[in-house]
């Protein structure tokens, strides 16, 4: 595969409005591979880029699932199996005594999933990403809005995909090297 | 159409932020605190203090170690004296944070917004003050492995059936979740400090932490939903954590201690301290800081007013606590909570019944939720109830249980108190690091709160 010869190019807005409209556009145009870098999260915005829904909960679920079953699991083998302690006669599988643990370990395991699954998604930690090469791209952690069109689109075109941009009402619109 | 208009407007809640910010202001005025090269004079005297504390409770954990547990006031059948009253008193000033920063993020209370960060560091640095306790309590804190259920030699392992050992499955995973949930709120923040860092270090430490984090709307969208499945998952934690917490007392036959109603009662009066403890920090922050328009009157307000529900809750446990004794007809219990009223402990009874029932009945009045100094003093008062309530609950209790030739009645060393007041020097230190360290108010969150937040949409 040749790499394009820039990783993109990237407009810069004023506002949320603004970039929520661009993002419409360019889904209109059909540009397809593209980002929008915001200061705080715009929910418009997972409808307007057309994303798809996050996988998150399915993986937090699964984590608690295993998070209980560990928690039951080990203390059944503890109790039951490797270290019994007859006290007058009561049963070894008392289970109501488990639930404490087997709960905490939902909780644990889940929210590790969580976190440790958020990460995955979001491919952290990246050390080195293109779009980092754009001065102006520090302000998309204070007060600047941006919408990245990736070279790797089908319909980009270095030129016609800057004029577009430019014609959105951009602050100003920059090519991402690699 | 202009009457609808003007009447929407006057439905509209008041503003949570003072009005004239834009997402530039709140950001700068936030990191700044954080990325100014001026230490402000009233850090330094806080830190000082708190450092000053840190290394008393460092002497007092040195002697701990090096002679016994000894070196506390506990005798038998006073065998929790101090130690574990301060556990339960610092593990439920946390409980606040967590209770803001999650269960009103579920309920949609954005006012929570510029409150939550500290809020969160503040139930971290108090479950880390709570877990020294009992660790120091253990005699060999250096065997507190062996409360953890792994392959070993000696062939034996933890008692699943003892809430001694739930307590330790459940505090420690509340101080994970905590820092789990603490840490990605901070993520974003951590980009900002990154982007904004002017010196090479910070630079390269706060874009090590932030882990690369561009604010991508794929981002935001997994970032919402982990904020939102973390809050779903600390709320049933915060409330099992006391809970447990409260079973250490109630399974045990001691009376005073054996009765149901210890689970909500116990987590009642653990947001009753942990909001206290909030307007202890935010008050004199907003001061020093100058955040008065981020942290409003109406977070004090708010917060005073949950302080004062949970505490008319915390009252009426005090009530049917009495009651139960009288009506269970059972005399050990009736003495118990007679000996509370009328025995060695009785000064300390009556002091936890001023602070924490009669005191915060200011509270209902505006005049006194609006004079920051009052909450301030009010929520003091509250802190050293919660301690009291801890201590009569635990002490009293065990100090003449059933047989009459084996009371003993507790008294702490200085030693005790040193133990005590060190690990509020220990908080003090971890927190004013954080103010310094850290953005403590959510930048981002903030920013969501802004009206320029808001999509316009046109022509729909």
């Amino acid at each position: 595969m040749n790499k394009p010869p820039i990783y993109g190019v990237m407009a810069e807005f004023d506002n949320p409005t603004s970039l929520v409209n661009a993002a419409r556009e360019a889904r209109a145009r059909g540009y397809s591979r593209m980002d929008a870098y915001s200061p705080f999260p715009i929910e418009a915005l997972t409808e307007a880029l057309h994303l798809p829904k996050s996988k998150l909960p399915l993986i937090v679920l699964i984590g608690g699932i295993i998070g209980g079953l560990t928690g039951y699991l080990m203390q059944y083998y503890v109790t039951v199996i490797y270290f019994p302690i007859n006290i007058a006669g009561r049963p070894l599988h008392s289970w109501p005594m488990y639930i404490v643990i087997t709960f905490e370990l939902t909780i644990l395991f889940a929210a590790l999933s969580a976190v440790f699954g958020l990460l995955a998604l979001c491919g952290l930690p990246m050390p080195y990403h293109p779009t980092f090469n754009v001065p102006r791209f520090a302000l998309a952690s204070r007060n600047r809005f941006f919408l990245c069109i990736q070279a790797r689109d089908p319909k980009f075109d270095r030129k016609a995909t800057e004029e577009f941009l430019e014609s959105l009402n951009a602050r100003e619109v920059s090519e991402v090297a690699h | 159409m202009a009457d609808e208009r003007q009447i929407e407007e006057e439905l509209q809640p008041t503003p949570v932020i003072a009005p004239g910010y834009t997402f530039g202001t709140v950001t700068d005025q936030i990191a700044s605190v954080v990325l100014t090269r001026r230490t402000p004079v009233f850090w330094m005297a806080c830190f000082a203090a708190g450092f000053a504390l840190l290394l008393l409770f460092l002497w007092s954990v040195a002697l701990l170690l090096t002679k016994g547990v000894g070196i506390w006031g506990i005798k038998i059948p006073v065998g929790w004296g101090f130690a574990i009253t301060n556990f339960v008193w610092w593990i439920g000033i946390g409980h606040a944070g967590t209770l803001i920063s999650a269960i009103l993020l579920l309920l949609n209370q954005s006012w929570r917004n510029s409150i939550n960060r500290f809020a969160e560091a503040m139930t971290l640095f108090a479950v880390a003050c709570a877990g020294m306790f009992p660790l120091l309590h253990m005699g060999r804190p250096w065997l507190f492995y062996w409360m953890f259920p792994y392959p070993n030699a000696m062939g034996v392992q933890p008692q699943f059936r003892s809430p001694l050992i739930w307590d330790v499955f459940a505090v420690s995973t509340y101080a994970t979740v905590s820092l789990l949930f603490w840490f990605v709120g901070l993520l974003p923040d951590l980009a900002t400090l990154r982007d904004r860092a002017k010196h090479r270090i910070a630079r390269f430490m706060y874009g090590i932490l932030a882990m690369g984090w561009r604010g991508s709307a794929r981002h935001w969208q997994h970032h919402e939903v982990a904020s939102l499945l973390l809050a779903g998952l600390a709320t049933p934690l915060v409330l099992s954590v006391h809970t447990v917490v409260s079973f250490d007392f109630t399974i045990a036959i001691v009376p005073g201690w054996h009765s149901t109603f210890f689970p909500p009662y116990f987590v009642a009066g653990a947001i009753y301290s942990g909001f206290a403890m909030v307007l202890v920090l935010a008050i004199p922050l907003r001061w020093a800081y100058g955040l008065q328009g981020l942290i409003t009157d109406k977070h004090l307000d708010n917060s005073a007013k949950v302080m004062l529900a949970t505490g008319l809750i915390v009252a009426y446990a005090y009530v049917m606590e009495i009651f139960t004794g009288w009506y269970s007809g059972n005399v050990y219990e009736a003495a118990a909570m007679w000996h509370r009223m009328t025995g060695p402990y009785a000064p300390a009874y009556w002091m936890l019944i001023t602070c924490n029932i009669a005191a915060p009945q200011m509270l209902w009045f505006k005049k006194v939720r609006s004079k920051p100094i009052f909450l301030f003093i009010a929520s003091m008062v509250v802190l050293v109830g919660m301690w009291l309530e801890r201590f009569v609950i635990i002490v009293s209790s065990l100090a003449q249980d059933y047989l009459v030739s084996s009371w003993r009645v507790f008294t702490p060393t200085r030693w005790d108190w040193a133990t005590y007041v060190g690990t509020i020097g220990l908080f003090t230190f971890l927190f004013f690091l954080f103010i310094r360290l850290l953005p403590m108010i959510s930048i981002f969150e903030v920013r969501t709160l802004l009206p320029q937040a808001k999509i316009e949409e046109d022509g729909k």
